[in-house]
């Protein structure tokens, strides 16, 4: 009788603080994805009008030529616009990471500088970088010749072979920090006593961080890759920032969100597009949802977590 | 202990810039990065409330309070001309309107213009871009008819060819200026190697050959922004090629098709200019290429007459203007004289009566005079008899005396369907001039495009 009394007050209690935070949530997140997602299965006849159009908007994407190439080269330099932040970012992450975890008096100067640019707004990292990169009045070009490598330079930006590796980099020296705080804040909870008995039996500090520190950290690791990959593919701000919603030259650095905008919002003589806008940003959350779900099934759950 | 501390605090770090990150998760996010531009007029935003205090809206015109009308429009460059000259000259007739010119930048006009008409935000007086994306404006509601406006007697047919219906029946936009395309050069730098404004295409390059063998840059553009290529270059010099409103009305007929020869010649003449930009031009913006000129390290210019009033400011040296090179000497001139300034009212405006005013006195021989002069470049479109104060105004002016006028050949019916043909000239013209595309592959692609909608092609 009282236990079943207390079972039946505790949801409301619960209930209440929960309240606030779930409220605000279903407004500003939930409604609004729910509506997009809602919006892609309609087409717009006229200001007050709409019409179900079922998947049409999909097949339309997928299949019309002026949606189809440009979503899938969109999709294509996403991946590797990721790709560079996986193989550059992250491990740049781990080494500065490792390097801060192994102490020194400069440690936290530097792991402050590092991580600054992450809280600078992108605009300015895309007018700073734009600047250090012009091939008219940049500094960039100065200090390779000072260090006679001037021939290496190129206006990067404006290639259509370099122009999305070289937005992709800028983004990288953003966002360095962000991995480095969170795989330096595992390796400096990993307790003395492992690395101490690794040393004691023999172990190069090589050894020891591969093969004791490293397994530690997987969990992170994994954290790491999938806030890259959700970032990424999220990503709309710097491109549109430094090259515009044309994502030139020759929509080279065109990503998801540079797609999502051109098609939603329209572009000088172009009109926007709400419905086929909103059918390309559902496939955004799909691609997202789906790696997510990855990281989830196939990493979180094999990826052994110990008790330190 | 002291390692338990650290963790900690790293941890509420973390939590923010995870809180920050996670925020981003919704792609229904992506549209907030576009607020800023929109946030950048205020004016626009503090509108919206004021709007719904129904009694105050209804009361103003007969206790004669002031009203506040609000300009959008694309035209950043012309905030002060508007603040110190235009708006005050209106204020002084009518002093119960006051005026807000509230611009956004160019690139981004339309598609935060459109936002905020769907938003119901946007202010009481749009500037219209010409033809198509006006009439799309129109025809969903957004504009309304000016038939009736008193001053529309004042524009010729010409004048309002830009923001009519297909069928001539409604006007939507009061005419307000066109622009004239040219190329700028430094005249010093021409006196210093005894150099002739070039008047053909073999004059020009040899012009170009000269600049650069005495180690100049000669030819000053850039391609980052795209825009540039295309409009800058391709609709300047060519209606040479195409002969002016011959050339498109022809594509428009669907007679002339983008892989024929003027096109292509075109194209070719943009390719032919690569060599004498400046270093890098590929990643070169618009202001670049601005600053560059006016600093006077670079020769000529290829533009349009906007840039008169900011070059005349800037410029630390003599500057002359040449008209686009025709093919071989003595062949017919053309220019792109384009339509490219109206103003109309927005149909969801609290203040309809108030902005009719404004129009009203936008379509008059006074606002024509004024404008014309406080923004030499822009040529008015009203039968106005104007004097222009300007010489190189006047310059450009006088090339209406000796060639044949049109405008660019994709903003009317060309543009209106899907892949956008402005859009793909920006994108070719500007692959042309980087050397990743051939003129040839342009025409066929810009070609391909157009015939996928546009049945006459």
């Amino acid at each position: 009788m009282q236990s079943s009394k207390r079972r039946s007050q505790i949801p409301v209690h619960v209930l209440v603080f929960l309240a606030p935070a779930v409220l605000l949530y279903t407004i500003f997140m939930v409604v609004p994805l729910i509506n997009s997602l809602r919006l892609s299965f309609f087409e717009i006849v006229n200001q007050n009008q709409q019409n179900f159009a079922g998947l049409q908007n999909y097949i339309k994407l997928f299949t019309n030529s002026n949606f189809a190439p440009f979503f899938w080269r969109a999709l294509r330099n996403n991946f590797v616009f990721f790709a560079v932040h996986m193989l550059v970012q992250n491990p740049i992450g781990l080494l500065l990471a490792a390097l801060l975890a192994e102490g020194g008096r400069v440690r936290d100067f530097f792991r402050t500088i590092i991580f600054m640019p992450t809280v600078l707004s992108v605009v300015i990292i895309g007018f700073v970088w734009q600047l250090i990169l012009n091939p008219l009045w940049g500094v960039a070009e100065s200090i390779l010749k000072a260090v006679g490598l001037g021939a290496w330079f190129g206006p990067w930006l404006g290639k259509p072979e370099t122009a999305l590796v070289t937005v992709a980099l800028i983004s990288v020296w953003q966002f360095v920090g962000i991995p480095m705080i969170l795989f330096y804040a595992a390796l400096i909870g990993i307790p003395d006593e492992l690395t101490e008995a690794a040393r004691v039996d023999g172990s190069t500090a090589w050894d020891t961080f591969w093969r004791i520190k490293f397994p530690l950290i997987l969990p992170t690791v994994g954290i790491v890759g999938v806030l890259t990959f959700v970032g990424n593919f999220n990503a709309f701000d710097l491109i549109y920032t430094m090259k515009g919603a044309n994502a030139g030259p020759d929509f080279s650095t065109d990503i998801m969100g540079t797609f999502f905008y051109r098609t939603f919002f329209g572009q000088q003589l172009q009109l926007g597009n709400p419905t086929m806008g909103a059918t390309v940003a559902a496939m955004m959350f799909l691609i997202i949802l789906a790696g997510v779900l990855v990281y989830m099934f196939l990493w979180a759950r094999r990826v052994q977590t110990y008790e330190m | 202990m002291r390692k338990l501390l650290t963790i900690i605090s790293l941890l509420v770090v973390l939590s923010v810039v995870l809180t920050a990150c996670g925020g981003g998760a919704a792609p229904t996010q992506a549209p907030a990065a576009t607020e800023p531009p929109a946030a950048t007029e205020p004016s626009a935003a503090t509108e919206a409330p004021a709007a719904t205090e129904a009694p105050a809206a209804t009361e103003a015109p007969a206790a004669g309070e002031a009203v506040t009308l609000t300009i959008e429009s694309w035209r950043n460059d012309d905030l002060s001309i508007w603040t110190d000259k235009i708006i005050p000259a209106f204020e002084a007739k009518y002093p119960n309107i006051h005026v807000v010119f509230a611009p956004t930048a160019p690139a981004e006009y339309n598609g935060v213009l459109n936002t905020k008409l769907q938003g119901g935000t946007a202010g009481d007086l749009i500037t219209c871009r010409p033809f198509d994306a006006s009439l799309e404006l129109f025809q969903q509601g957004y504009l309304t008819s000016l038939n009736d406006l008193p001053g529309m007697e004042n524009f010729g047919d010409v004048a309002k060819s830009a923001w009519i219906t297909d069928d001539n029946k409604d006007v939507f936009c009061v005419p307000m200026a066109s622009v004239i395309h040219g190329f700028f050069y430094n005249k010093d730098t021409f006196d210093k190697y005894s150099l002739q404004e070039p008047t053909t295409r073999e004059e020009f390059f040899n012009v170009l050959k000269t600049l650069k063998d005495n180690g100049e840059t000669p030819l000053v553009m850039g391609t980052a922004d795209q825009w540039e290529a295309a409009t800058m270059g391709f609709q300047n010099i060519g209606p040479e090629y195409w002969k002016g409103e011959e050339g498109r009305q022809a594509l428009i007929k669907g007679t002339a098709k983008f892989t024929d020869e003027p096109y292509i010649k075109t194209w070719q003449d943009l390719a032919d200019w690569a060599p004498y930009l400046p270093e890098g031009y590929e990643a070169e913006k618009y202001p670049d290429s601005q600053t560059l000129f006016t600093l006077g390290k670079g020769a000529i210019y290829p533009t349009g007459s906007w840039e008169i009033s900011q070059f005349e400011k800037d410029a630390g040296f003599n500057l002359g203007i040449f008209k686009p090179y025709v093919e071989n000497a003595g062949d017919q001139c053309y220019i792109s004289d384009h339509t490219d300034i109206a103003m109309g009212m927005n149909a969801k405006t609290a203040h309809s009566e108030e902005a009719k005013t404004f129009l009203s006195w936008v379509a008059s021989d006074e606002f024509a005079a004024l404008y014309a002069n406080a923004l030499p470049g822009f040529f008015p479109l009203s039968n106005a008899k104007v004097t222009l104060d300007d010489p190189l105004a006047n310059e450009f002016l006088s090339w209406r005396q000796e060639c044949k006028s049109t405008i660019r050949n994709s903003y009317q019916i060309l543009s209106r369907g899907e892949p956008n043909l402005e859009n793909e000239l920006w994108r070719v013209s500007a692959a042309v001039m980087n050397g990743s595309m051939t003129p040839e592959q342009a025409g066929q692609e810009i070609q391909t495009g157009l015939e996928k909608w546009y049945k006459p092609q």
